[in-house]
């Protein structure tokens, strides 16, 4: 056999794999959101533009992602440039494997530790109590607060990771030939360092962006009450209403929508997708 | 060598085949309702290994309607869930009661059940067993309680549960004076009711502590003290009792919502033998005796009393005195229009502030 014979028979599989698993059943789900019990129709697309309450939904769900991912980004850079340029090396892996550790156990796994840690009943309420700090005890869980901070918590590693990986590469003579010259701290920071990082801030921002936007379970068990996540919308469509062609519909204007931020955010901060990739 | 090596590779494909050939029963069904103690029994009188996945109604129906009614060979949906969804999509069977042992079922309930999933003339289902949703309620905050309307009570701010699912929405709307059941016939009014009910509970929504979504949720929250008031089933109020002879299930005065778990077999069953095997199997009194003393869920099977644990009969004598039960409210099939609109309902009430 030949080698272009031997390409195409390892190729097959993965082909393969693409084809019936992935594209086909996309095709299926694209055929059916325009499909309502009556025929053929724009009516599922054109409901959640109609109905306020979907694209409030997907607004606010867009807002809070985006929140989230600027938070994460604050967060991680200082944890990134600690790992990178001021830990031991023999420390730098410990510290990675500190960072990746709670990645072991499942999302709902983490979620519900930060259900026990927070609920009025909880920990941290019975600790405070046991201080004296708190007289009575408090709600701290299902506000949005809370939730931002769980998907901020869920999200870092994949801030941190092309953060670090990027800061290797910024050569430390730079940032101290800028203190030689005294530049402040700020000014470092603004000048030197973020513009680096940049293609590693982009790439961890749209991943951040993509998975809070995309996720399911941190809104619905931390958020509660009022923290009707877009996910949560479609969930509700497929199993709920048993409405599979308006489920459709909103997955693929979530896929729309959402590359439509990321686009607008690349153009915003002058960055190419081509680039990020690279 | 080599030959030697073909030769147990032989062998080892013929093991597997003889593994592959053992007969299964791919059981799609709720959390509890299938005990380990029970599948080992039927498994060792059989010899039929038993697959068991656990659902709810709402997935189950989707996981039967992605395949066309393939995957499974039993499902277990409750009865009001049975007829609209065998109109629209065609995902189970018609049972063959000639394959039945009628005679293990209390015969009303086998009759409601095949005359409430009956479509085109032909039932789809046959009772397993039968429960209530009610409210489970913390009576050293909360004494006193017998409506449906102490989820609306500002009385209990910042102390009430309860899932934001179909059962809530009923219960308020008894509990406003209509009669959902009697409105199913009619859209427009229906339609009516639900707004009515939308503006209440976006209107006490500041008194809720949270929207549970499992039951291990609900039990957490009335067991901690977080809740005192909250909608749920009678067993996890039995539980809870067991525990905090505080806590229990109250059934509201407007009438508790009573619900029957069926079993039904999905349209392309691979082995529709074994489905029957099954349900005769469950239905023995020894079996459904065991299973309710375990579960706290009452039976459809007519012998059941002397095998049941005494501790259970007290909890269903405590909250259901005879004239309670023939107050509770049996959900009627429900048509497919208005789960559209209960959905829109709730995802209403979830998106306010």
């Amino acid at each position: 056999m030949n080698r272009s014979g031997l390409f195409w028979l390892f190729l097959t599989p993965v082909l393969l794999w693409l084809f019936l698993l992935i594209v086909l059943p996309h095709v299926d789900l694209f055929i059916l959101s325009f499909r309502t019990d009556e025929g053929w129709s724009l009516e599922n697309y054109a409901n959640f533009f109609t109905e306020p309450i979907y694209w409030l939904t997907f607004v606010r769900t867009a807002v809070y992602s985006i929140i989230t991912t600027l938070l994460t980004l604050v967060v991680s850079l200082p944890v990134a440039f600690y790992i990178t340029k001021l830990s031991r090396p023999r420390v730098r892996g410990f510290l990675m494997i500190l960072l990746l550790l709670p990645f072991w156990v499942s999302e709902l796994v983490r979620v519900y530790g930060w259900m026990i840690l927070l609920r009025e009943s909880g920990v941290l309420n019975y600790l405070f109590l046991q201080l004296g700090l708190l007289e009575r005890p408090v709600e701290m869980l299902y506000n949005d607060a809370t939730m931002i901070m769980g998907l901020v918590y869920t999200s870092m590693l994949f801030m941190v990771v092309p953060l670090v990986s990027v800061m290797e590469s910024l050569d430390d003579s730079l940032v101290e030939a800028a203190y030689d010259l005294g530049a402040s701290k700020i000014c470092i920071w603004r000048t030197i360092i973020i513009p680096h990082c940049k293609p590693g801030i982009t790439s961890g921002a749209i991943v951040v962006f993509m998975l809070v936007l995309g996720n399911y379970l941190t809104p619905n068990l931390m958020g509660g009450k009022n923290s009707l996540w877009f996910t949560e919308q479609i969930y509700n469509q497929f199993i709920a209403s048993f409405n599979w062609n308006q489920g459709a519909a909103f997955g693929f204007l979530l896929l729309a929508l959402s590359s439509c931020i990321v686009w607008v955010g690349l153009k915003l901060t002058g960055q190419k997708l081509g680039e990020v990739a690279s | 060598m080599k030959k030697k090596l073909v030769f147990a590779l032989l062998a080892l494909f013929c093991l597997a085949g003889v593994a592959q050939a053992q007969e299964t029963l791919k059981l799609l069904t709720w959390k509890g309702y299938a005990p380990q103690n029970l599948v080992d029994k039927f498994e060792k009188e059989t010899g039929i290994k038993v697959e068991v996945t656990y659902s709810n109604n709402e997935e189950m129906i989707a996981k039967l309607r992605a395949t066309r009614g393939a995957g499974f060979d039993l499902a277990q949906p409750s009865q009001d869930r049975i007829a609209s969804v065998q109109e629209q999509f065609g995902i189970y069977q018609p049972i063959d009661y000639t394959k039945i042992q009628s005679d293990l079922f209390i015969p009303s309930m086998l009759e409601a059940v095949k005359k409430n999933t009956q479509v085109g003339g032909k039932s789809y289902a046959v009772p397993f067993c039968w429960g209530t949703s009610g409210l489970v309620v913390n009576t050293a905050q909360a004494g006193g309680t017998t409506s449906w309307k102490a989820l609306i009570d500002p009385q209990y701010k910042g102390r009430i549960s309860y899932r934001l699912k179909r059962p809530v929405l009923i219960g308020l709307g008894f509990a406003l004076g209509y009669d959902p059941f009697a409105l199913y016939g009619d859209e427009k009014a229906y339609g009516e009711m639900l707004d009515k009910i939308e503006a209440e509970l976006i209107k006490a929504k500041p008194l809720v502590k949270n929207y549970w979504a499992n039951g291990d949720q609900l039990l957490e929250s009335v067991r901690s003290g977080e809740v005192t008031v909250a909608e749920g089933w009678d067993n996890g109020g039995w539980k809870l009792h067991e525990e905090n002879k505080d806590i229990d299930f109250v059934a509201p005065s407007e009438g508790a919502l009573g619900w029957i778990d069926t079993f039904a077999i999905p349209a392309k069953a691979k082995n529709v033998d074994a489905a029957y095997k099954w349900i005769n199997f469950m239905l023995r009194p020894e079996n459904s005796g065991a299973f309710t003393s375990a579960e706290k869920i009452p039976t459809a099977s007519k012998g059941a009393g002397p095998f049941i644990d005494p501790a259970f009969q007290a909890n269903f004598d405590r909250s259901f005195p005879q004239a309670v039960i023939d107050n509770i409210k049996w959900y009627p099939p429900v048509p497919a229009k208005l789960e559209a609109m209960e959905g829109k309902v709730l995802d209403r009430i979830k998106a306010a502030n």
